[in-house]
């Protein structure tokens, strides 16, 4: 009867664990992004206030309106930033995965001399970071003269995601027996049909995944974008983060507004392929 | 008429490598060609002159360079190994959950969302010895009256950098391991369960060798990430106080830009690269034998 008890409390002392780490950790994750959300609606009176004022006694969208107006404080001009990062990041990740189901589905199909040289070759241009290749790519994309054009930018980012995309796509289509294409291709379809037909929706979900990481990488990167757009023209969100910044002072409001702009899509994109992530690094990552 | 064909493999990744040779390879070779000269950035014409390896001489000779180096590498091993520790319990709870599970997975995956840059800033903000998130709530709470200099004292700015890195990147552990955990096989388990395993037993021999794999390529991404690691750091100190929190390529970009000595920075970053990549075939290694000790190999 003890031992029962014992056990059953034990058990119970467990859930609890459980169910209050998970909180702490969720809510650990959790709170640096709703401080940037909750202080993108406090007047900046209030966010710098000292003693700290803890309830928040008024808020309001006057960063909001800034942002959107091109008012007030330095008028960032958030909008054109918003679709130059959007057009640049969607070209390039439609554009990395398009080369990176070639890619993948050369290492995935055929029979390639030195294939693990050329793999590792390919993982080690990731090795390269934006900060290295900034200055060489500044000369001579000035001298083709596509330095500050969506042109340039979206060159950079697919070459930034074709590798890792072909390493999880290449993946992806290991998992699809060889034998449903061939079976396609006895049926009457060509190599290029049995690919869209029958390989493509089985590998679907590894594409997805590979997709959301090439947006969020495209979406998110600082160091090139910051050196190889100059103005309107080409200048993405996370540039735009700078604009927010002057010598000696920060305006923490107005960045947070923005730091919201730059979140949601990203998150709202991220929801509805989540499904799909998870299964995708499963096979594409370890299977591979 | 002879006609030249390509076997098709070579067609398929032909685009992947023209790209990656124009925006990749071209520029390597450009800047490992000014490596070995004099160039600045101030004055262009520096770049035909010649000095042969005294910039790689000069950086071995460096002691800041080398002090970057160490902290590179040392920011790396505790980074990763925090960011395994908590990415694994993580995982482990979120899949102990039933309901609603998938909001948890999304929000677990917020963090990746955040641009570095905005995580730096973000972070700069927390940990403001003025009036940052972190100071206000412990002096409100009454643990302290002064205010905890985070980003002025050396030691202090490099936990608060290690605190941003790893509040990114637990998740891609976290995933990475709950994909792991998902894929298990649960026979193995239940037999172990059977043949009288304690929970941890359970655990330790036969649930982490199948999550191995995983946290190898978690590892080598993140690896990969953390050594060229630069946008959060430049944004929280810059490298600074006095160089405390000096990372490789904070060094290497102030060199070229701010000092314009590019040809230098060029040589440290060509001995930067080199590190990252011996990271990567470490762990791109320990990942095949993992695969093979399991028989998912090729």
């Amino acid at each position: 009867m003890d031992v029962r008890r014992q056990h059953r409390l034990r058990r119970r002392l467990l859930t609890a664990a459980h169910f209050i780490g998970l909180f702490l950790a969720m809510s650990i994750i959790c709170l640096p992004g709703l401080w940037v959300v909750l202080n993108s609606f406090r007047p900046t009176v209030e966010i710098m206030a000292k003693p700290p004022v803890w309830i928040p006694t008024e808020l309001n969208l006057d960063h909001y309106r800034a942002m959107f107006g091109g008012i007030g404080e330095g008028g960032v001009p958030v909008l054109t930033y918003f679709w130059n990062s959007l057009v640049i990041s969607l070209t390039s990740t439609v554009i990395a995965l398009l080369v990176g189901m070639a890619g993948g589905y050369a290492f995935a199909r055929y029979r390639i001399p030195g294939k693990s040289a050329i793999f590792v070759g390919l993982m080690v241009t990731r090795a390269v970071p934006g900060v290295a290749l900034s200055l060489p790519l500044f000369i001579l994309y000035g001298r083709l003269g596509i330095i500050d054009t969506h042109f340039g930018m979206i060159l950079v980012y697919v070459a930034l995601n074709v590798p890792f995309t072909i390493w999880l796509i290449d993946g992806f289509f290991r998992q699809v027996p060889k034998e449903l294409a061939e079976a396609a291709e006895i049926d009457g379809c060509t190599r290029w049909q049995a690919f869209w037909k029958v390989e493509f929706p089985v590998a679907r979900a590894g594409i997805a995944s590979a997709g959301i990481f090439a947006f969020l990488t495209s979406w998110n990167e600082y160091a090139l974008a910051s050196q190889l757009t100059r103005s309107l023209n080409s200048k993405t969100m996370p540039v735009g983060l700078m604009d927010f910044t002057s010598q000696f002072t920060l305006n923490w409001g107005g960045m947070c507004a923005l730091a919201v702009l730059m979140i949601l899509p990203a998150l709202v994109l991220t929801f509805l392929v989540q499904k799909h992530l998870i299964a995708g690094l499963t096979f594409g990552g370890v299977k591979g | 008429m002879y006609r030249m064909r390509l076997p098709p493999w070579l067609v398929l990744l032909m685009p992947a490598f023209v790209i990656l040779l124009a925006v990749v390879a071209i520029p390597l070779v450009l800047s490992l060609y000014s490596s070995f000269t004099a160039f600045q950035l101030t004055r262009p014409e520096t770049i035909t002159r010649w000095i042969g390896t005294f910039n790689y001489e000069k950086a071995i000779g460096d002691a800041n360079f080398w002090a970057a180096f160490g902290r590179t590498v040392l920011l790396l091993t505790v980074a990763l190994n925090l960011e395994m520790l908590l990415g694994l319990g993580l995982a482990l709870m979120v899949a102990k959950v039933t309901h609603g599970q998938r909001l948890l997975r999304t929000i677990m995956m917020f963090p990746m969302m955040f641009s570095p840059i905005l995580v730096g800033f973000q972070f700069k903000f927390i940990f403001n010895d003025n009036v940052g998130l972190l100071n206000n709530a412990l002096q409100s709470l009454g643990l302290t009256d002064v205010a905890i200099p985070w980003l002025v004292d050396g030691n202090l700015a490099f936990i608060a950098i290690v605190t941003a890195e790893v509040w990114t990147s637990t998740s891609v552990f976290a995933i990475l391991i709950l994909a792991g955990l998902f894929a298990i096989p649960q026979d193995p388990v239940e037999a172990a369960r059977v043949d009288g395993c304690t929970p941890w037993q359970t655990f330790r021999y036969v649930t982490l060798p199948f999550l191995m794999p995983f946290i190898y390529i978690a590892m080598a991404i993140r690896s990969l990430d953390v050594a060229r690691a630069y946008d959060i750091v430049q944004v929280m100190t810059a490298g600074g106080p006095a160089r405390r929190t000096e990372l490789l390529w904070t060094l290497i970009g102030r060199t070229g830009y701010v000092d314009a000595r590019m040809g230098y920075a060029n040589a440290m970053g060509y001995i930067a690269i080199l590190l990252s990549i011996a990271f990567t075939v470490h762990f791109f290694r320990k990942l095949s034998s993992a695969r093979t000790s399991l028989g998912m190999g090729d």
